[in-house]
């Protein structure tokens, strides 16, 4: 119950805020901002004195309602989902400071969209009927296009569109799996169902597993996104105000993550295992073709944005893996992921704001005049190609340690990612922070460093005892 | 206590000097970082003759789990499932060693630093770097399991990057520590696929369980030790400068002089040789590549030899040397004589870093200048500075007495008989230290000897150069770190380092099979009388050198030869990579950087596009053509019809 209450809290808040923004100006920002913490606190509470350990999926809430098709609103937790929701919180109140000037017309309706995203998220990170999972799918895709069409950059309509419609076709696989299982859940025992753990119970046939299972991993390939359809995500990147990247890269890309996790491997183990060499190899693919792309940018945001593609090829090598170090790596690289490009999207954001420019030849030598700057930078993009004591590390070290097992040669092709990530990462280092001075500026406000010391903290806390998200345990797949 | 603290004291300076920033004084920031040196280099040697003089042959310290690997598809012997991976230090004479050289030399690299650069504006900054190398140096030695030494081995590898950076506003400097930072990063790939092997063939990543496992598990020139030795073989080779990864050293001396001496001398390059060292378990199990380990290192030290005596920048002929000195260190390491090499790896610590420190002050009086054609006649203008310098030049090359001799001594002594090395190897060792007295005279001859030119100031101006903004005190703590750097390169040689403990088994392994090869009597009067050959070749070859008056001109680019450019070069390394890797790559990722993928999946929005054009002008809403296309389809209908 007390999600739902949540969700419409942070709904209502966010309508609220509107509806304040048009008579006060600026109103908005701090209403939203009081949800968005009050709304952490409730779930960290609820969570800490709940019962359950949550190392199984317990439903907390659920009820009927579309009774013709047996449809129920129900939703539950598990670990999983409750570090996946931790995370969505925090990068919510990143997203929120980020916003907090860079944002100058239609802010009322803004921070309506920002809150009807976070609250999409958090109903597909909890939601166990999958038609319940399919229309929060819609939701949070909704405002986020919004978001990047009205507050992105020059590209923006263009960029959006791109984003609904390869979102938008996907999820028409999706949809068409989704109705065929419940068909199936029909066939099987004579009742139609939605509902998650009555498709659990299901046995499916081969080839039909195969096809559905197809269905589902294609629709959260793409928002993983993974090599052959991840070109809707530079653009969106690029063009999403800096707000939407981060939660772009921070949450909606673990959205595909965890979809293959509690669906595709969870519902199909006997075909994901069957197709688990292909998937092997587009993670392969996805994690060097999106170093070398990366590499070749002269944009900063778009370069982060192929870095992302990159550092996803390892989750779906990990997952693919079914080897149990792989997997609490794929968990870890989620967060961590979600952290370290956040942030660097962040910094991407801050530059944005001195020099109106993502052009790295427009940019060097601006440790000069922001030393704290550059040293955050530094800090988030060793965390991006792997440096040990940071979170990424762990995360990769732990799914290439395990894929090793059942992939050893892929693994190891895999593993020249970790140099691909430092070219990159040194690249855009410093191509932006060293060279000749070409700007000065103001370095970062206490608001900027509020955003990227509490991000590095929470790396260098999961880098360095990994235990804090370990110690449980996370049954998607095992 | 005093193990866990270790790396924490640096770490805590580091932490001051970079939150504090500029608020902090000159003073305050050099005696909150030397000081957590000194602290440091204290405790190290605390901890060195506690070691030495207790019963227990290691110190652990067990700071907190880091994370658990679950071992799958094991054997069903091994009954370890899962498998942790602590924040664990452990210490052994190996690694009390090690950390004395970090810590000591560290010590008083740091003290010169500190009145060497206190005019840089960004002093704060760079002693802050220093000081967290130190703390990732010692986390690197000090690891008990392989994932935390490769923490420190990358941290190492970002501070080096950063240090060779520092002055970060030339671009020359920027992209030598991308180079250096992405060609180790190539070695440091290469070992962790091998901590994968590793894990995934004996369930543990702890360095002693591997040693234990992989000598009962593993088969002497089997397959699993093979791969696994190779592949830290390229993480050490990436580390240590060694073929085919040595490119980035020559580049890296773009840094700071305290840097070179620090990182790029004394301690950092020198962690390829620590972890074979460390490693000796797992590689004697395969001595095909203990075998290559010395043909690198053979290589290394006669490349680097040749290229050091076409350079003409002082501070690249010592890259080039530090080079061929860790060449030799492979060597040892790849015959067995695992002990010889880790003592050169000390000694070479000791006179390495005293060459750099004194080039760095010999600079700083030339006002940077670098190039050894336009110095000259130094002898005469700043006797104590060369002094100094002949000092770490004579232990270079191995004069009898001092700490090289000895160092070298042992390790050419070992290599004739040694089953993994031989008599070829033997040679390249003696015809590289021939090399190493031919180019260290070349160097003296040519900066020292000769008249000199008329921009070097005299002696008194150097002091007065330090002297200026500050105290004599001040000067005489710069000069003091210098002499006792020289004072432990000629007497570091008596040092007697014990490693029975560490390297037993590896020894006792080579002493048995070492029975065949007679050593012909011969070989320690040829080892020994080499050095003298080098210097009295070089006395009458390099003459001009010696005795001209008139200023030497510094050859033209031009007007060298082709193998004298080519020795220049490095041997064209840097020339063949460019060609053969890096620009392909760079080319290939230009010409898709609008990522072909994304232009398919494109081509679909055309055709919907064009569609969507075609049908919008048939739909225009004029009469006459709507009229036109329905006589136009009512012909092609009958047409069809009629046909």
């Amino acid at each position: 119950m007390m999600i739902s209450l949540l969700m419409a809290g942070l709904m209502l808040s966010g309508a609220f805020a509107w509806y304040r923004e048009s008579k006060k100006e600026d109103s908005a920002r701090g209403i939203v901002l009081l949800a968005l913490i009050a709304a952490a606190i409730v779930f960290i509470f609820h969570i800490m004195n709940s019962e359950h350990d949550f190392s199984n999926l317990i439903i907390i809430t659920q009820h009927a309602w579309i009774d013709i098709f047996n449809i129920e609103y129900a939703l539950a937790l598990d670990n999983l989902s409750i570090m996946l929701l931790l995370l969505t919180f925090l990068l919510a109140l990143v997203a929120l400071l980020i916003s907090w000037r860079e944002i100058r017309h239609r802010k009322g309706f803004y921070y309506f969209n920002l809150m009807a995203t976070i609250t999409g998220i958090i109903g597909v990170f909890t939601a166990v009927d999958m038609f319940l999972f399919f229309f929060f799918w819609e939701v949070m895709l909704l405002p986020m296009t919004a978001l990047i069409a009205i507050w992105g950059h020059e590209n923006r309509h263009f960029a959006a569109i791109k984003f609904f419609i390869f979102t938008q076709v996907s999820s028409l696989l999706m949809l068409v799996a989704l109705i065929s299982m419940a068909y199936l859940h029909q066939q099987q025992t004579g009742r139609l169902s939605f509902f998650y753990p009555d498709w659990l119970a299901l046995t499916l046939p081969a080839t039909t597993g195969y096809y559905l299972m197809l269905g589902f991993f294609i629709a959260f390939a793409v928002k993983l996104p993974s090599f052959p359809v991840h070109s809707w995500l530079p653009d969106a990147h690029t063009q999403a105000p800096t707000a939407g990247s981060v939660l772009l890269a921070g949450v909606l890309l673990k959205t595909g993550a965890y979809g293959l996790i509690r669906f595709v491997i969870t519902l199909f183990p006997q075909a994901s295992i069957e197709f688990s060499p292909i998937a092997a190899m587009l993670g392969l693919v996805s994690i060097l073709y999106g170093a070398k792309m990366a590499f070749a940018q002269t944009d900063f945001k778009r370069l982060v944005a192929y870095s992302s593609i990159s550092h996803m090829g390892f989750v779906m090598l990990a997952l693919f893996s079914f080897n149990h170090n792989a997997y609490n790596g794929a968990v870890i690289t989620l967060l961590a992921h979600g952290l370290s490009s956040a942030a660097l999207f962040a910094l991407a954001g801050m530059i944005y704001a001195r020099v109106h420019s993502r052009d790295l030849a427009d940019m060097g030598g601006f440790w000069r005049s922001a030393p704290l700057m550059g040293g955050f930078t530094l800090a988030f993009v060793a965390a991006a190609f792997g440096l040990p004591s940071l979170a990424n590390f762990i995360g990769e070290f732990l799914s290439l340690v395990g894929s090793y097992q059942r992939f050893p040669v892929i693994t190891i092709f895999a593993a020249l990612g970790i140099i691909g990530s430092a070219v990159y990462g040194m690249m855009l280092f410093q191509s932006a922070f060293q060279g000749p001075v070409k700007n000065t500026f103001i370095d970062l406000s206490i608001r900027e460093i509020i955003i990227s010391s509490s991000l590095l903290t929470a790396l260098l806390v999961i880098g360095l005892y990994p235990n804090l998200v370990l110690q449980f345990s996370f049954k998607g797949v095992m | 206590m005093l193990l866990t603290l270790l790396p924490f004291y640096p770490l805590v300076s580091f932490l001051l000097l970079i939150s504090l920033k500029k608020r902090l004084s000159w003073s305050q920031a050099s005696v909150l970082s030397v000081g957590s040196m000194l602290i440091c280099a204290v405790s190290s040697f605390i901890l060195f003759f506690s070691l030495a003089s207790s019963e227990q042959s290691v110190i652990t310290s067990h700071l907190w789990q880091w994370f658990s690997l679950t071992a799958e598809a094991l054997p069903p012997t091994s009954l370890m499932a899962a498998s942790t991976v602590n924040f664990a230090f452990y210490l052994d004479e190996l690694s009390a060693v090690m950390i004395c050289v970090v810590s000591g030399v560290g010590f008083l690299i740091h003290l010169f630093a500190a009145i060497y650069m206190r005019d840089d504006e960004n002093f704060n900054r760079f002693m802050a770097y220093m000081n967290l190398f130190i703390v990732a140096m010692l986390i690197l030695v000090l690891a008990d399991n392989l994932v935390l030494l490769y923490l420190g081995w990358e941290g190492v590898g970002l501070c080096s990057f950063l240090l060779i950076g520092f002055w970060y506003q030339e671009k020359a400097n920027v992209l030598a520590a991308r180079k250096a930072f992405i060609i180790t990063r190539i070695g440091d790939t290469s070992m962790a696929i091998g901590l994968f092997l590793l894990f995934n063939s004996l369930g543990s990543l702890n360095i002693q369980e591997i040693g234990s496992l992989a000598t009962q598990q593993w088969t002497i020139e089997g397959e699993q030790a093979y791969w696994a030795c190779l592949l830290l073989l390229g993480g050490a080779v990436g580390k240590s400068a060694q073929l085919p990864l040595q490119t980035w050293l020559p580049d890296a001396m773009a840094g700071p002089t305290p840097v070179s001496a620090l990182i790029h001398a004394a301690t950092m390059v020198t962690a390829g040789v620590y972890l074979i060292a460390r490693m000796n378990a797992l590689f004697v199990l395969s001595p095909e590549v203990m075998t290559y380990v010395a043909w690198v290192g053979a290589s290394t030290l006669l490349l680097a030899g040749f290229a050091a005596l076409a350079q003409s920048d002082i501070k690249r002929i010592l890259a080039y040397s530090t080079m061929s000195q860790i060449g030799y260190m492979m060597l040892a390491l790849g015959a067995g004589a695992w002990s010889a090499g880790v003592f050169h790896l000390m000694t070479h610590a000791f006179f390495k870093a005293l060459l750099f420190l004194t080039a760095g002050v010999i600079i700083y009086a030339l006002h940077h200048q670098q190039n050894i054609f336009k110095m000259g006649g130094l002898l005469k203008k700043i006797p104590f500075e060369s002094g100094l310098f002949i000092i770490g030049l004579i232990c270079l090359m191995a004069i009898p007495g001092t700490s090289g001799f000895f160092s070298k001594e042992a390790i050419i002594g070992q290599l004739w008989s040694s089953p993994t090395a031989g008599t070829s190897l033997w040679w390249c060792a003696i015809f590289g230290a021939l090399l190493t007295s031919i180019y260290s005279c070349r160097l003296f001859f040519i900066a020292f000897l000769g008249s000199g030119c008329s921009e070097v100031q005299s002696g008194k101006s150097l002091k007065h150069s330090f002297d200026n903004h500050s105290d004599v005190s001040q000067h005489t703590l710069l000069r003091s770190s210098l002499v006792v750097l020289a004072l432990l390169s000629l007497v570091g040689g008596f040092f007697t380092l014990d490693f029975t403990g560490v390297f037993s088994t590896a020894d006792n392994g080579n002493m048995s099979n070492q029975v065949s090869l007679a050593e012909p009597l011969w070989l320690h009067t040829v080892a020994i009388a080499t050095p003298f050959v080098g210097i009295a070749f070089s006395w009458f070859y390099f003459k001009n050198y010696r005795i001209t008056n008139d200023k030497v001109n510094p050859p033209e680019p031009s007007s060298l030869n082709a193998i004298t450019r080519f020795c220049q070069s490095g041997l064209g390394f840097d020339w063949l990579y460019s060609t053969l890797i890096v620009n392909p790559f760079v080319f290939i990722a230009q010409l898709n950087r609008r990522d072909i993928v994304d232009q398919t999946l494109m081509t679909s929005a055309w055709y919907v596009t064009l569609w969507r054009d075609v049908l919008s002008f048939s739909q225009n809403g004029l009469l006459r053509w709507y009229a036109a296309a329905f006589a136009f389809g009512l012909v092609m209908f009958i047409g069809a019809w009629l046909l």
